[in-house]
Parts: structure tokens; sequence; C-alpha cells
């Protein structure tokens, strides 16, 4: 199971809390995947915070609050102090954003931010892309998780690099790394973790999936399956075909 | 005194941030704050008094990926 700064986790998903037909379909989500970790936001508070919060509290698993929305180094730091205080937390989900098409991460203000922060006692967990010198950038600045994409959040479009996302791997052999956004389906989620991933984080895949309970424990056995592939030393890919059955002891018929 | 509270204009008496919370209901509630775009922590609400034109956000858990 996971571990991020010095924190065991008890299941390698990590699951969003937004978009669910309703809070009750939210938590019984959790309750059905296991999930370890539970991600939030900050908004304005228009009367409905309080509540979230009990239901949060109620989920019984560790919650990792984020700047989603955030475009400057500012507004990110802000939020993190913010949700620090709030949710009594150090841990921050760190996202500055610079298009908002793609939600792709504005890196260079990622790092910036995530300096300020860890200088400050944060535990972040980046949101990044699969750059192997940001990555870098982002340890150098005290980060020690990453979380690069999958493919833009909410695409649903699974692993876009599995080359970099395996590179990225290789490269940082003992840093905790999580697949966060694009995931839309268990498969995707699998791959992730054949790769050796530590963990996923996804959201709208089991949110907005017509059973979302159902998706959520499919999303965990997905999870859970990749992670005993990683371990078992899955065989390389090949271009001819190598048979399976042996040819010795075949009868001669024709 | 006049102020912005999360982006809306409003009329308040204030004078400190904690008495502004009460005066909108919320002087209970489990909220972060930030004054001009600054993280205001909880235990100096109650000494940080508002001005004309100052910008209070007002913020609280909510749903997130």
């Amino acid at each position: 199971m996971p571990q991020f700064y010095g924190t065991h986790v008890e299941s390698p998903l990590m699951l969003g809390t937004a978009q669910y037909p309703s809070p009750a379909i939210m938590a019984e989500a959790f309750r059905a995947s296991g999930a370890g970790i539970a991600t939030v936001s900050l908004r304005r508070e228009g009367g409905q915070g309080q509540d979230f919060h009990a239901l949060i509290k109620g989920l019984g698993v560790p919650v990792l609050p984020n700047t989603a929305g955030c475009h400057s180094v500012r507004e990110a730091v802000t939020t993190a102090q913010m949700a620090r205080e709030l949710f009594d937390t150090p841990w921050i989900k760190l996202e500055v954003i610079r298009d908002d098409d793609t939600l792709c991460p504005d890196v260079i203000a990622l790092v910036e931010a995530a300096k300020i922060l860890a200088d400050d006692g944060f535990q972040v967990f980046p949101y990044c892309t699969e750059d192997l010198s940001v990555c870098g950038r982002l340890l150098d600045a005290g980060c020690e998780v990453l979380m690069p994409w999958g493919a833009p959040i909410g695409s649903g479009r699974g692993l876009n690099n599995p080359y970099g996302l395996r590179s990225l791997r290789a490269h940082f052999p003992d840093v905790p790394l999580v697949v966060d956004a694009g995931i839309g389906l268990p498969s995707h989620a699998a791959q992730a973790m054949e790769l050796g991933f530590d963990a996923v984080l996804l959201n709208t895949a089991v949110a907005k999936a017509g059973d979302p309970v159902a998706m959520a424990r499919a999303m965990a056995l997905a999870i859970e399956a990749g992670q005993l592939a990683h371990a078992a030393n899955p065989i390389e890919a090949r271009d001819m075909a190598a048979p399976s059955t042996p040819l010795f002891g075949m009868a001669v018929l024709g | 005194m006049k102020i912005t509270l999360n982006g809306v204009p409003r009329d308040l008496n204030g004078p400190t941030v904690q008495q502004a919370l009460t005066e909108i209901g919320l002087g209970q509630a489990k909220v972060a704050t930030a004054l001009n775009g600054d993280f205001l922590p909880a235990g100096i609400r109650t000494t940080t008094t508002l001005k004309d034109g100052d910008a209070l956000e007002v913020v609280a858990p909510m749903q997130g990926g």
C-alpha cells in the first residue's frame, strides 16, 4: 500500500468527492471501493459547506484538499493556507492551471508554489505533467510525491503517454508516483498500476458513471489487479508468435 | 463599512472580521478567510479590523477532485 510523507494509506485508490448524483451515493462509492484518500476543495461558503464537512469526516479516510481552479502562485498559496487551517492537515494537492481547455498545469508556477509551500511545512502533492525535468524540479522544491496527469482532467482518455509515465517510474524508482486525472475506465487504472505507479487518483470516471458505486468497485478491483500484475513481473511483449503448447510429442498426422 | 464579501458588495458594521462573520451568520461556522488576497488565520479574526474597500473571502469545505 502507498505511503505518502510517512503516512501509510489503506488503498492505492484516491477518490474525488465531486459530481456525484447525491451525497449518499458518494459515501456508498467510498465504502464500495475502500478508497484510501478523499480529495476535497474550498469554495465560497454558500450554506452547504458545513454539512459537507460532516459528510467528509464520516468517510473515515484521510482528506487531501486541492487548489483546483487556481491560476497563479499567490492564489494557490493562499488557498493552501486556508485548506491547512480548515482541514487541519499539512497535505495539499497543488494545482496551478495554465490553460482552461486542457487544464494543463502551469509547471513553472507549480514549481514556484511548491517551493513556497514546502518551505512553510506543507506536504505537497503536485498535479503535474510527466515531464522528467519538471518532476525533478518539484522534488528539488521539496515534494516527496509526484502526481502526473494521465490525460486532461475529466477527459476519460486514459494514459496519453504510457512511455513518459514508464520513463518517470524508471527515473524516480523511490518516489511515490500517482496518476492523477484522465482515467475513464478500470483498464486505464490497471495500466497505471501495471507501470508500477503507487496509486491512482480519479473522480469523474466514477462520479459520472451510470452506476457510480459499481464503477468505484470496478476501479478498486482493477487497481488491485494492476498492482498484483506489476509485482508478478509481466512478460515482455514481442513481435512474433511463440507457441505456448509444446511441439515435442505432437502426432504426425499428415 | 463597504466591503466586498465573496465577490459581492456588502455594507457591514464590523469592525472586526470576526464580528463581520457573526453578522452574516457564520460566527461559529467552520470557514477559512482571506483578506485582500492574503490568508487571514482564524486566530487573528477578532483583532483584525475591516476598512472600506476591503475584499474578504470566506470559504468552506466543498466537493473536489
